[in-house]
């Protein structure tokens, strides 16, 4: 068999069981989460009989086991369920199923993702080659100051700080990412760009520095060496021999940060009213809406794995040692 | 300050009407053209305009949120779907007095255990069939019955009986006399829906009868409405579209305004308020509700079964202090009666409880102790500043002797494991507009949210006489000895009534700024217009 295709079907077996375990964990964390959705719902106004009443309407007071064999067996046919804020008599006829609440939440975060990691991927291997070529050169030092100094504040920080000055001081951006379905692709764009911002300024410096790293390590190798002796150009030396030796390594990085882009920027999405999937997320934890939880926490939990498995197909590809073993 | 300021901002906080400034300027010499000109430089316009899309923020929103009546959530979507785009049967106005809403007219019968309301006529819904009875009924209903999963259960538990008489009446046929239904009926929970054919409410399809009709909603992220063209109340609204968002980070709310988002939002992070008022282009309104924060004591429970202790810990707290450092002075002290000072026969029971370490002394040493240790459970939860307001409160209480052990309790599930459970807590009410419901939901004995575990019979008696009192002489009198009782006898301690502050656009005017809930009673879409 293709040995790329065999590590595939490895690493989506293994990836299946890691599902299969996380779900466990992700029903068992859930179900410990003190209080319970009734009440988080309800309120404080709600009596007794009221909060029994919910209960039963959404089956809160089956046991734990059980309920968990019946939310996997739904996951498994595609039905992530009902979210609780639509269950019982809530709901009169207007289910809301967690796939519809997901999905088009899921489709902002997919775009603003998209929009950063479009910029941010070239950007940073881009300046990783050049500071690898300019290597403690002032160009080099300068980039690493300043990604350095961006990753080292926290991510809300950055975020205001770019909200008072490319929105409030001198208004260019909109303060308020706060995007509906029906918003043309421009105005989407424009309306994501100081929080696409933020993100990139986040994460450009783990990619860049890894991709310098990468690369430098090359440059010591004996091929490299020769390529200089034939008399190559250092800029032909690094993106023709040293990148693509470097590809595993920086794309396991740039898997992280993208993984990142999708499962953990609720901040960033709190801070600019991003109507993203991590605040879906938050919000369903403190509402106890635990059908919306589960299915989050299994969305990012496929997104992790799905990324990484890229990231070993990437290793693979470009490594003709793991390509032809002998 | 010269006079005429201090009514120039007596009428901006909604203090005082229109009317009323009109009369003081002129009595300062102020001709009415200038008059007029500085209203609405504070924001209060002559003349109500009509067109314009305005834009809300609100602190509140959850994908979570739910369109249904019997269970809305918060702010975002009581204030589009009951205060934008519903009626109820009544309305509180700015004054707090109660109003005809849907319902044109409403009188007592049987010693007001049976009320009897008459419906506007020619009101229809969205869809333009006519609001009956049936609907009124199925209204209601949708809240009571065995499976009700609605907040409103219980305060409905009370009626017997609803049945339509004719075309245009209701009669509610309650379990005893209560004179203050009407206010119960103006709650947000209970607008008027259509009745589908098997006689529930049919709130899914987000047709009613109020000033906006439906276009769109994501829970947590927006609802759109727009202008109901066939509105009963002439001329209104004013506004031919709104749009609430939910901005729930603080910052990210008032950057929304400031930056011209939004016209208005509530709740601006406090402590950058001053910098928020230098904006020339932004109003602060602030108006004292009737919402309270407190720490109940469980009087069965020692020593707060003890009025003597009690007594000392209800010295023993600085309010002024709390109300001025934790919640930065947009507060108002508690003198521990749970009725706001707005709200129609509300007392100021004597004496005033304020930080006096010698009374703090004196009734310890009455209760035979010379130093007391407490435990009190407290998290932000139960409102913002429990832990801060707490912590002062230990300092205070320290030079009387009491010794204030602050548990610091988990934010999540606190209502659920610690309120009503933990002998000595932090709590939060927002308030309700009549003394009778807010003292038969918390104080009376059998109450569900009787968080001190207080049974006094007297009051319990007072209570229950004022209800069906007619006489308004007397029920001022029986209230008065209510909120007496309450405020000697009972474990509870309210530190302050907060404030609801607000931040506007100065491109938006209005009158009188109502009290009862937040958001101008939360009827600002129907309430405010473009100057």
């Amino acid at each position: 068999m293709n040995p790329i295709v065999r590590t595939v079907l490895q690493r989506l077996g293994l990836g299946l069981i890691t599902l299969f375990v996380v779900s466990i964990v992700i029903f068992s964390a859930v179900t410990m989460l003190p209080g319970d959705f009734a009440t988080a719902i309800l309120g404080q106004s709600a009596t007794p009989e009221t909060v029994a009443a919910f209960r039963r309407s959404v089956g809160l007071d089956h046991p734990p086991v059980a309920r968990y064999f019946v939310w996997i067996a739904g996951v498994l046919q595609g039905n992530f369920g009902e979210s609780f804020s639509s269950a019982g008599g809530l709901a009169g006829g207007h289910a809301r199923t967690v796939v519809s609440l997901i999905v088009p939440r899921l489709k902002n975060t997919l775009f603003l993702a998209g929009l950063t990691a479009s910029i941010a991927v070239p950007l940073s291997i881009g300046l990783g080659m050049l500071a690898a070529l300019y290597r403690n050169s002032l160009f080099d030092r300068v980039v690493n100051l300043v990604t350095l100094t961006w990753i080292s504040v926290p991510e809300f920080f950055v975020a205001y700080i770019l909200m008072l000055f490319l929105a409030i001081k001198f208004p260019i951006f909109y303060s308020l990412a706060n995007i509906a379905p029906d918003t043309p692709f421009l105005e989407r764009a424009a309306r994501s760009a100081l929080p696409s911002m933020t993100l990139l300024l986040v994460i450009v410096a783990h990619m860049m520095r890894m991709t310098r790293a990468a690369i430098i390590n090359l440059l010591a190798s004996p091929y490299i060496e020769t390529a200089r002796l034939k008399g190559v150009s250092p800029a032909r030396i690094i993106y023709r021999h040293a990148l693509p030796n470097a590809l595993a390594p920086i794309a396991t990085v740039v898997a992280l940060n993208l993984a990142y882009l999708v499962v953990g920027v609720v901040v960033v999405e709190v801070v600019f009213v991003y109507p993203g999937i991590g605040q879906l997320m938050v919000d369903s934890v403190s509402a106890r809406d635990i059908p919306v939880v589960q299915a989050c926490a299994l969305v990012f939990a496929v997104t992790y794995i799905g990324l990484n498995l890229l990231a070993d197909i990437v290793a693979i590809v470009t490594n003709p040692r793991l390509l032809h073993p002998r | 300050m010269t006079e005429l300021e201090y009514w120039t901002q007596q009428i901006k906080k909604g203090r005082i009407s229109r009317r009323e400034f009109m009369g003081r300027a002129a009595a300062l010499g102020v001709t009415t053209a200038l008059a007029t000109t500085m209203l609405s430089e504070v924001g209060v316009a002559a003349e109500p305009k009509r067109g314009g899309s305005a834009k809300f923020g609100l602190a509140h929103g959850a994908t979570t949120d739910t369109g249904d009546p019997a269970a809305y959530p918060d702010t975002a979507t009581q204030i589009p779907f009951w205060g934008a785009m519903s009626n109820s049967l009544t309305e509180v106005d700015a004054k707090g007095n109660i109003q005809p809403d849907l319902a044109q007219s409403f009188e007592p019968a049987d010693k007001t255990a049976t009320w009897i309301f008459t419906l506007r006529k020619g009101v229809t819904f969205h869809n333009g069939k006519d609001v009956t009875p049936d609907d009124v009924i199925a209204s209601f209903r949708h809240h009571m019955g065995k499976d009700s999963k609605s907040a409103v259960k219980s305060v409905l538990a009370a009626i017997k009986d609803i049945k339509a008489d004719g075309k245009d009446k209701v009669i509610f046929t309650l379990d005893g006399g209560n004179a203050d239904f009407p206010y119960l009926t103006s709650d947000y929970h209970i607008p008027i829906m259509p009745a589908k054919a098997d006689g529930t409410a049919d709130w899914q399809s987000n047709v009613r009868t109020g000033p906006f009709t439906f276009v769109s909603w994501e829970p947590g992220v927006r609802a759109k409405l727009k202008r109901n063209p066939n509105y009963y109340e002439p001329g209104k609204p004013y506004f031919d579209d709104v749009e609430f968002l939910s901005i729930t980070d603080v910052a990210a709310r008032v950057n929304a305004l400031t930056t011209g988002e939004v016209h208005w939002i509530m709740r601006p992070d406090l402590k950058t308020l001053n910098l928020l008022q230098r904006n020339p282009n932004i109003t602060v309104n602030e108006v004292t509700g009737y919402g309270h924060y407190t720490f109940p004591m469980d009087v069965t429970v020692k020593p707060f079964d003890n009025v003597d202790v009690r007594t000392a810990l209800k010295y023993a707290i600085n309010r002024e202090e709390i109300a001025k450092k934790v919640f930065l002075g947009h507060a108002v002290p508690g003198n521990d009666n749970p009725i706001a000072p707005s709200v129609k026969f509300a007392s100021d029971p004597k004496p005033k409880y304020t930080y006096d370490v010698e009374k703090a002394k004196f009734y310890l040493k009455k209760a035979g102790l010379s130093s007391l240790k407490v435990d009190l459970s407290v998290a932000d939860e139960a409102f913002n500043g429990a832990i801060d307001a707490a912590v002062l409160y230990q300092e205070s209480a320290k030079a009387a002797g009491i010794d204030i052990n602050i548990i610091r309790e988990p934010n999540d599930g606190y209502f659920d494991n610690v309120w009503l459970k933990k002998p000595w807590c932090a709590d939060y009410w927002s308030g309700r507009p009549t003394v009778d419901w807010m003292l038969s939901v918390v104080y009376a004995k059998g109450a569900a949210w009787n968080e001190t575990h207080w049974d006094n019979p007297h009051f319990n008696d007072i209570l229950a006489q004022a209800r069906s009192e007619t006489d308004e002489k007397k029920r001022a009198t029986l209230y008065a000895e209510a909120q007496q009782l309450i405020h000697d006898d009972c474990g509870q301690i309210v530190i302050v009534f907060n404030n609801y502050v607000e931040a506007a656009s100065k491109k938006l005017a209005h009158g009188d700024i109502a009290a009862n809930w937040e958001c101008d009673g939360m009827k600002i879409a129907k309430r405010w217009w473009f100057a």
